[in-house]
């Protein structure tokens, strides 16, 4: 079995006592970041780039993921303890876990989302494993007609499962597409739109547009409103399930599991919409579903596992084809081309020891967390009572040193700055900044797969719908944009955004 | 807001979209166009620009004709202290250096929150100028002045 030859390769790159440390560190930090509200995994990834660019690839890419699934399970404990999403796709968390946690079931619930999610993230390591090489496989036969569809199917899908107005979010990835453009054109060695600023030559970089819109905008955001933390309680104890508990919680985590797996795979998808898909679902099969509300533990189960399922699984299209289905794969995909790793079906092939690291690698971290998230719960709750007015501003430093040792240039600080406004201004109007990440990070692929594509068929643009597999791409896109438009999915679209 | 734009949002989001997009075809004109099998650098863009400008075209519109919620209150004084603790950080680095940026961008930002107080707010700035040196020139060797050459280093 080659699988197993190739997780054995896995095993030897994590298992190095540099890689765990990695690990250890990106699931510590993701766990923070978790906890603290107002402070998101996009916002953190992009500050830490910088510093991971003397390491090597496989060990930035360790800790960098370890961020993300990590925030996952720190996003829980805000939730049930404070009844604040710590992470967005911890926000149904908070509905039955604060009201858990009020009881006085404060461990018990919090034992369900670490277990919960541990089963999840095991299952959704073994699904990446067994799926990542034969999509990769396949896609080492498209050509640049296929990519240049796919890449519109992941846009579409993004725009799809954003909130507020469809129209609104097409002209967010084009605009994203547009910013992703400028600096020099790698065909022609024109430069455009750089209004002759030898700092644009380069185009602009994606850490700057990331800790623009997510960091300093949703800073700004922040400081709107004053908000005080509730903790239930101080001091949490008995996080030790019963046989009744692991009873009732068993279906609903398997259910969330295969849910936040199968949404995570998809472009778009991800930790938050599995995890409102999850308790949905839940709430609507389950025997107890008088309890939910209430503080039913199904959901809190059945989220949790659905929430780091989706992270993990929105790896594989990320690993295998080279194409970000949301804004935290779209800085992986960063940090790869930064270290010289081109993204796409040949990663496999040519860095299987990277490849297969890094999957391995979320186990180890999955387990981690498990230590880190139980045992650990004290120090998590002390963090949580770190107010926001004295946290901001050394977000901000993070942010702002981030940037400046990039290239080691004022002007990128500047510009940072200009798109933090941007990014509150998109807030006030409803606009969400993650197509347009997702459109920035893909916009010079895309152009240079187009030209391609086109220079290969002689200018025929029914190039794109004579391949089969480009054709069903663009049919799947084209079919999700009209179902969206529908006036009945559209009601429901709305009303499943505003449920939360 | 006068009471013939019923959508404000739609109505700014509109007139966003327009302008990069028309901006976008405006200065493409500048560049080769080239055919669709030899593209030049101006085509994805031109197509793009016109394709945000069209749909920042139909917001604009939709603005007029359905009705949507007021633009929540942009809170200027935030908005000033932090992009100009930002701006300043920027200015300070190279001339003055790492340790006074940082202090006046820890002291300026934290000033927007309500809950700002003088002591808590030096000892924090101080702390994170500590911890920068520390960890980002001593730790991980980046290339800033601790110090600039405006304080005569």
């Amino acid at each position: 079995m080659e699988i197993f030859s190739n997780l054995g390769l896995g095993i030897e790159t994590a298992f190095t006592l540099t890689n765990l440390f990695y690990c250890l560190v990106g699931v510590f930090v993701g766990t923070a970041v978790g906890v603290l509200p107002g402070l998101g995994p996009v916002a953190t990834i992009a500050m830490l780039l910088p510093a991971t660019f003397g390491l090597p690839p496989i060990s930035a890419l360790i800790m960098l993921s370890g961020i993300y699934y990590g925030a996952q399970y720190g996003g829980s404990t805000t939730a049930i303890l404070v009844n604040l999403p710590g992470e967005s796709s911890s926000v149904v968390t908070a509905i039955d876990g604060y009201q858990m946690a009020r009881n006085g079931q404060a461990g018990k619930a919090l034992a369900t989302a670490a277990l919960g999610s541990f089963f999840a993230g095991t299952v959704a390591t073994v699904l990446l494993a067994l799926f990542a090489p034969p999509l990769a496989d396949l896609a080492l036969k498209f050509g640049p007609a296929e990519y240049f569809s796919l890449m519109v199917l992941g846009l579409v899908a993004s725009v799809v499962l954003a909130s507020g107005s469809l129209l609104n979010a097409i002209g967010m990835v084009i605009l994203g597409l547009l910013l992703g453009l400028v600096g020099t054109d790698v065909n022609s060695g024109a430069a455009r739109y750089t209004f002759e600023m030898p700092q644009l030559a380069d185009g602009i970089n994606f850490v700057i547009v990331a800790m623009g819109m997510f960091g300093i905008g949703e800073i700004i955001r922040n400081l709107e409103h004053d908000e005080t933390r509730n903790l239930v309680m101080k001091k949490v104890s008995g996080l030790m399930l019963s046989k009744e508990d692991f009873k009732r919680i068993i279906a609903p985590v398997v259910r969330g599991t295969v849910l936040g797996s199968a949404l995570g795979i998809l472009p778009g998808g991800g930790a938050m919409l599995a995890s409102f898909a999850a308790y949905s679902i839940e709430k609507k099969v389950s025997k107890n579903s008088a309890q939910f509300g209430k503080g039913a533990i199904e959901g809190v189960a059945a989220p949790e596992a659905a929430n780091n399922a989706g992270a993990q699984t929105s790896f594989i299209p990320m690993l295998t084809l080279g194409i970000p289905s949301n804004p935290v794969m779209a800085l992986m995909i960063g940090a790869m081309i930064i270290q010289g790793i081109q993204p796409g079906p040949a990663v496999m092939t040519e860095q299987p020891a990277l490849f297969w690291g890094l999957i391995v690698s979320m186990w180890i971290g999955n387990f981690f967390l498990v230590v880190l998230n139980l045992p650990m719960i004290g120090l998590w709750v002390k963090m949580i009572m770190v107010p926001y007015h004295r946290l901001y501003p050394a977000i901000l430093m993070f942010c702002a040193i981030g940037v400046f040792s990039l290239n080691s240039s004022e002007f990128d600080v500047w510009l940072m700055a200009l798109f933090g406004l941007f990014g509150y201004v998109c807030a006030k109007l409803d606009l969400e900044p993650a197509p347009m990440l997702l459109g920035f990070i893909i916009g010079p692929m895309m152009e240079e797969y187009l030209r391609r594509a086109l220079l290969l068929s002689h200018s025929d643009p029914m190039v794109f719908v004579q391949r089969p597999i480009s054709a069903t791409m663009l049919a799947l896109a084209f079919a999700a944009m009209v179902a969206v438009m529908l006036p009945a999915l559209r009601k429901k679209r709305e009303d499943a955004f505003h449920e939360a | 807001m006068p009471t013939f734009i019923r959508h404000p949002k739609d109505f700014w989001t509109g007139i966003i979209f327009l302008f990069f997009g028309l901006a976008a075809v405006y200065i493409g004109q500048d560049y080769p166009m080239g055919t669709a099998g030899r593209m030049g650098p101006a085509y994805f863009p031109t197509i793009l620009g016109g394709l945000l400008a069209l749909i920042g075209l139909s917001a604009f519109i939709r603005a007029f004709v359905r009705p949507g919620d007021a633009i929540g209150k942009f809170y200027i004084r935030e908005i000033v202290l932090i992009l100009s603790s930002i701006l300043l950080f920027g200015i300070l680095m190279r001339g003055a250096g790492l340790v006074p940026a940082v202090l006046v961008l820890i002291l300026l930002s934290a000033y927007a929150s309500p809950k700002f107080t003088w002591p808590a707010s030096l000892l924090l700035a101080l702390g994170m100028a500590v911890f920068s040196v520390v960890v980002f020139v001593k730790l991980l060797g980046l290339p800033m002045p601790i110090f600039g050459p405006w304080l005569g280093f």
